[in-house]
């Protein structure tokens, strides 16, 4: 399971990783790695591609920094009211598509994502193409006051934190096993008394509101909500993100993120910022050529091999 | 008479699009017995499994549990009643170990498995349980290999136990033998014989050897219907069979019987 020594030597780095790096950007990397745990908790433990995730991101977003802008909440309540919106429509979305399977899952999700879009885009409360502007942290708890960045930073890392162990806990819970089981035999699992469809619809609406928690969190980090944590760019990127890393593994999804996040932000504002989406693609395509089992499944690989 | 029979069947009937796969079947199992379903291929024996099990939808007619009607219900449901199915393609989960594949069976009773907040230690107590049914199967020293390894003969013999800790009062599996050598044929025929005590078996079954061995009683379907129906010997005899399904396979069918 969970290599004790591993998990504590990437805390270390998480809590002293601000002396170092923008704690912005690592806000933003753990926001990223969170939303694309959350995405492989179905991708590679139910087996299941949902196209649409980034409607659950923006979600989160929308209504953690909605309520920030026109309620007296506090950032906790108003990320948690995110997370619960995310679910919420996960509960729907979910519902309509495990129904179906393969592409057609894929592609039901993609279109109920862009449903989504075209109504935040239309609608008047999340400001359409200029987005949510503005957006104050405030205090959390009402006590502690966020508006530094490293002291966001570290409610970033602790809600990562929380988010990576609920993915941890659902994986390997009785809930997790039968997942696995849906993974590896749909059909016997069904011939075994298991109704997949709940099963299904369960991991769903959990990914869909850790989903919601990275968006709300993000909002908060940036002060701002828009249109391109809707769009549909998103959830191609993290299926980038989660194959990349390593689809099916634990710290799969966090490589992942910490590799493609890190590129979009030294390479856009650089001299092959032009490129960054030329260049993305070539590293997605290598990685599906020659190692389809990501970075941390590649490194597995390799110590079972070698040690 | 009705009593009698664990399963029937009412006109049963399967349309895919003009073509009639299974045509007006009415089968009648009788309690405790192993009752093979045989015919050549593409007579509809896995579609009867299907219809059974609600995998497919019939298009009309019945099934008859224990007399009670349970054509409306889902595949789930229909596992959840006591029947328990295999198919004919080895249905183990292959990057589990061994004995989890018989733990995911033996957790469903225990109604905890939609709760993601637990550890899985908690199913840790199944584990005796798992391992005896292993052990009835000969495959206690596999326990914590991962699946995928396994020969081909052990993932059937793993599946049947996998099926067992349901404690089935029905088990239909589908092609039990096929693509099996000569010993693990053998050990395969003898594991249904030993687990057929107190439960009653439907198999489809290609093997004759295996059929004249086991099967207390045989239907055989041709193109989506029943042929004839009777022990062994009636059937082995019937002109009819012999001529539509055996055909140059006759004189093993002597042998056999």
């Amino acid at each position: 399971m969970i290599n004790r020594k591993l998990l504590i030597a990437l805390l270390a780095i998480g809590l002293l990783a601000p002396l170092a790096v923008y704690p912005v950007f690592l806000a933003k990397l753990l926001c990223f790695a969170l939303f694309a745990a959350a995405f492989n908790l179905l991708l590679g433990f139910v087996g299941i591609l949902s196209f649409g995730h980034a409607a659950f991101l923006g979600t989160g977003g929308y209504v953690t920094g909605w309520l920030m802008l026109n309620s007296g909440l506090t950032p906790e309540l108003a990320i948690i009211a995110g997370t619960l919106a995310g679910a919420l429509l996960g509960a729907v979305y979910g519902k309509l598509a495990v129904k179906r399977e393969g592409i057609y899952f894929a592609m039901v999700t993609l279109a109920l994502a862009q449903l989504t879009f075209f109504i935040y885009l239309q609608a008047p409360f999340t400001g359409g193409e200029d987005g949510m502007q503005g957006i104050p942290r405030r205090a959390l708890f009402g006590l502690i006051d966020l508006s530094n960045n490293t002291v966001m930073y570290y409610l970033v890392l602790a809600i990562f934190c929380f988010g990576f162990w609920l993915i941890n806990r659902t994986i390997h819970s009785p809930f997790g096993q039968v997942l696995k089981a849906i993974r590896e035999n749909e059909p016997r699992a069904i011939s075994l008394g298991y109704d997949v469809e709940k099963y299904k619809w369960l991991a769903f609406v959990i990914s869909a509101a850790l989903a919601a928690l990275a968006g709300g969190t993000k909002s908060l980090v940036f002060e701002l909500a828009s249109l391109t944590d809707v769009h549909w760019h998103m959830s191609g990127e993290v299926i980038l993100m989660t194959l990349v890393g390593g689809v099916g593994t634990l710290f799969g999804p966090l490589a992942g993120a910490a590799l493609v996040v890190t590129m979009q932000n030294y390479l856009s504002g650089g001299e092959l910022g032009n490129y960054l989406h030329i260049i993305m693609g070539a590293v997605f395509v290598i990685c599906v050529l020659s190692f389809r089992s990501g970075i941390v499944g590649q490194l597995q690989k390799f110590k079972r091999n070698n040690f | 008479m009705t009593q009698d029979h664990i399963l029937e069947t009412r006109n049963l009937t399967k349309g895919f699009k003009g073509f009639i796969a299974v045509d007006d079947v009415n089968l009648n199992i009788r309690r405790g017995d192993i009752h093979a379903l045989i015919g050549p291929n593409g007579a509809g024996k896995t579609t009867v499994f299907n219809l059974l099990t609600k995998f497919l939808q019939p298009t009309s007619g019945q099934i008859l549990f224990n007399g009670q009607d349970i054509t409306p219900l889902k595949p789930a449901a229909i596992a959840n009643k006591g029947i328990i199915r295999s198919f004919q393609i080895s249905a183990v989960f292959p990057h589990l170990s061994v004995l989890e594949n018989v733990r995911i069976a033996l957790q469903r009773q225990e109604g905890n498995s939609f709760h993601f907040w637990r550890s899985d230690k908690v199913l840790e107590h199944l584990n005796d349980r798992a391992l005896e049914l292993l052990k009835s199967v000969g495959l206690e020293s596999f326990a914590h290999s991962v699946t995928v390894d396994l020969p081909y003969g052990r993932k059937r013999a793993l599946e049947i136990a996998t099926t067992l800790a349901l404690e089935p009062e029905l088990m239909l599996l589908d092609e039990p033998t096929q693509g099996m050598g000569h010993e693990d044929v053998g050990m395969i025929a003898e594991l249904i014989k030993q687990v057929s005590a107190n439960r009653t078996i439907l198999m489809v079954e290609h093997n004759l050897h295996v059929v004249s061995k086991l099967a207390d009683q045989i239907t055989v379907l041709q193109r989506g219907a029943i042929l004839t129906e009777g022990d062994y010997a009636t059937v082995s005899a019937d002109p009819q069979v012999r001529e539509a399904y055996m055909g140059s396979e006759a004189d093993a069918v002597e042998v056999a019987s």
